[in-house]
């Protein structure tokens, strides 16, 4: 496969043109998810629309995508429908609740595959394709179903837009102010379901939580604004999708979801260790500076000490009476000489006037800093 | 100064709730007059936080009722601003302070309508009252405990109610923000405000409040302060070892 054939292939523009609406709505609808801790909801209603897409076919015994996503569609929401009443009526917690639907029903639709596999229906082929989903498979049809899932749930965001960042935030004062918190609830988990079942036939039941996730928990590292990083984590699902797509279709046989998840997988690393505000590569080269910092303050503090005594702050002293403090290296003595703020001549230091002031300032700012 | 023909701020009338069978209100009873800045006392779980919660329909009661001036809370929304426990959001929320202020305005907008330049405006007032106006822009996780919960009373102000509902609102927040919000709720009781407040220093509530809450499990007593607080209803509320302990310091 040429790079060219990737923009004239209709069948490979229709795919990839999917996997990136996909990876956009994942991205939106993902970032509520992480946003309101619920990140392993999206597991389990993957995982629960399994039996779903089984039994659509046992009953209808045909093999109509849009047939099965339906099975998916209703069994997802019977499934967090479930989790939700199991966390409300007993006393089982999140993540038992979530742990115990997500296996009850994949186990059951893992039953129901071998069922099928053993019905006399030469149509039955494929059905395990829902595992790990197979791209090749959309067609245009599915692309505009999700086009227009993604546009509707792009409304529905823009016009509840305030709502629902309340409720991500604080979902008790939401209901204070009169909200109708249910409603809004039920509202975000019904597009989420809807976003995982469009998903189940291109990355798979196994693997669609990571398409929710990664996306928005990369974006998160870029930015502080709620809006901001819900673009970027479209923006990011997007570009695994096609990224993904144009990895798969380049290496023969590569299944194109997992490729997907592990591109998507690859944005999150990078904005893990290289975003400024929260990635772990500013942090430690922020950590090392103050550090430095600190150790320049001590010093320079330890000399105001000694030159104050003084009535030219300029006069030379010995190098070998700063050896008694504990903050003092050689390596700090010359970043110092570097800023300009002491000179030193040979065995001798003596503080500049910069330097002086600027220690000066430092104890008045300290002095009131602890008022 | 307060009439007993006047319709209470709020009237709580065999008020029970339960968590998994296990009772955390007992038939509560209990009627706040308007224009009073009472605390709320009581040993921990002694169901401080549930009251407040249930007074605010967040948690439904198997029993009992709760009035706000005479009509159920869901039709008083606008009259009542509640400031939770710092804790009990995610301060890492991508928003900034001046975003979580706004949210105060939310309510008299309802649902859909955008806040506009008055809501940004009534916002700031209220920021700057707290004195956090040059933290607007700040990244809320960057906000120290004390500033996070200046944040939560601004955002009630804004909402400009009748009665303002407070969960701990001094909880580790040092002396002078500790100040700084009696200031703020003393001054809203001058202007006829009625305030509630979950309150855990016993040494502060002659000073802070004129209306007193003992609250464990059952209501204790309630009334204000300087009829009622006494060693009898801390006895009561806390357990035998009270006045041993306060005599003790």
């Amino acid at each position: 496969m040429e790079l060219t054939d990737f923009f004239t292939d209709y069948t490979l523009r229709t795919i990839t043109l999917g996997t990136a609406i996909l990876g956009a709505i994942c991205g939106m609808l993902g970032s509520f998810a992480v946003l309101r801790k619920q990140s392993l909801l999206g597991d389990a209603i993957s995982h629960a629309a399994l039996p779903g897409i089984a039994l659509a076919f046992i009953i209808t015994g045909v093999k109509d995508p849009n047939l099965l996503l339906i099975g998916a569609l209703i069994s997802g929401l019977v499934g967090t429908f479930w989790i939700k009443s199991i966390v409300k009526r007993t006393r089982l917690k999140n993540d038992t609740a979530l742990g115990l639907i997500l296996s009850l029903f994949f186990g059951f639709g893992m039953l129901l595959l071998t069922f099928i596999q053993k019905m006399p229906n030469a149509n039955q082929a494929g059905l395990d394709k829902y595992l790990f989903g197979q791209a090749a498979t959309l067609v245009e049809s599915d692309v505009w179903v999700m086009a227009i899932v993604t546009g509707l749930s792009l409304l529905v965001l823009l016009l509840f837009w305030k709502e629902l960042k309340l409720l991500l935030f604080d979902a008790d004062y939401t209901k204070t102010l009169g909200f109708n918190v249910r409603f809004l609830d039920i509202l975000i988990t019904s597009f989420i379901v809807l976003a995982i079942v469009l998903g189940l036939q291109t990355v798979g039941v196994v693997l669609m939580s990571a398409m929710l996730l990664a996306p928005a928990a990369a974006a998160r590292q870029w930015t502080n604004n709620l809006g901001k990083m819900i673009v970027l984590a479209s923006i990011f699902g997007a570009f695994s999708g096609v990224f993904g797509t144009a990895i798969s279709a380049s290496q023969n046989n590569l299944s194109t979801g997992p490729v997907i998840v592990l591109v998507a997988a690859f944005f999150v690393i990078v904005s893990f260790i290289f975003s400024p505000g929260r990635g772990l590569l500013f942090r430690e080269i922020r950590f090392r500076k103050n550090r430095r910092e600190l150790h320049q303050k001590k010093t320079l503090s330890f000399m105001y000490q000694i030159v104050k005594e003084h009535k030219n702050i300029s006069r030379p002293h010995a190098i070998r009476i700063l050896n008694n403090f504990q903050g003092f290296t050689r390596k700090t003595l010359n970043q110092l000489e570097d800023e300009q703020l002491i000179a030193i001549s040979g065995n001798q230091w003596s503080m500049t006037q910069k330097g002086y002031d600027q220690a000066e300032l430092m104890y008045t700012k300290l002095g009131t800093e602890n008022d | 100064m307060h009439t007993s023909s006047k319709i209470p701020a709020i009237q709580i009338d065999d008020l029970t709730v339960a968590y998994n069978y296990k009772p955390v209100l007992w038939d509560i009873d209990l009627v706040v007059p308007e224009g009073v800045l009472m605390a709320i006392v009581g040993p921990n779980g002694a169901g401080k936080s549930t009251l407040i919660k249930a007074i605010l329909g967040i948690i439904k009661p198997i029993a009992g009722s709760v009035e706000v001036f005479g009509k159920p809370y869901k039709k008083q929304v606008d009259k009542v601003a509640y400031v939770p426990q710092k804790g009990s959001v995610d301060w890492d929320f991508p928003t900034v302070a001046l975003d979580v202020v706004m949210m105060g305005t939310y309510g008299s907008l309802g649902w859909i309508k955008r806040p506009g330049q008055k809501e940004k405006k009534r916002a700031l007032e209220a920021l700057e009252k707290v004195g956090m106006l040059e933290f607007k822009s700040r990244q809320i996780s960057q906000l120290s405990g004390g500033q996070q919960q200046r944040i939560f009373l601004a955002r009630a102000l804004v909402q400009n109610a009748e009665i303002y509902l407070m969960d701990e609102p001094f909880q580790g927040v040092d002396a002078t923000t500790e100040k700084a919000i009696i200031n703020i709720l003393k001054e809203l009781r001058k202007q006829g405000k009625t305030l509630i407040v979950v309150h855990h220093d016993l040494q502060t509530v002659p000073e802070y409040f004129d209306w007193v809450t003992f609250l464990n499990v059952k209501g204790i007593a309630s009334g204000p302060v300087k009829d009622i607080f006494n060693d009898d209803n801390l006895t009561k509320t806390y357990g035998i070892n009270y006045k041993v302990a306060v005599n003790q310091t």
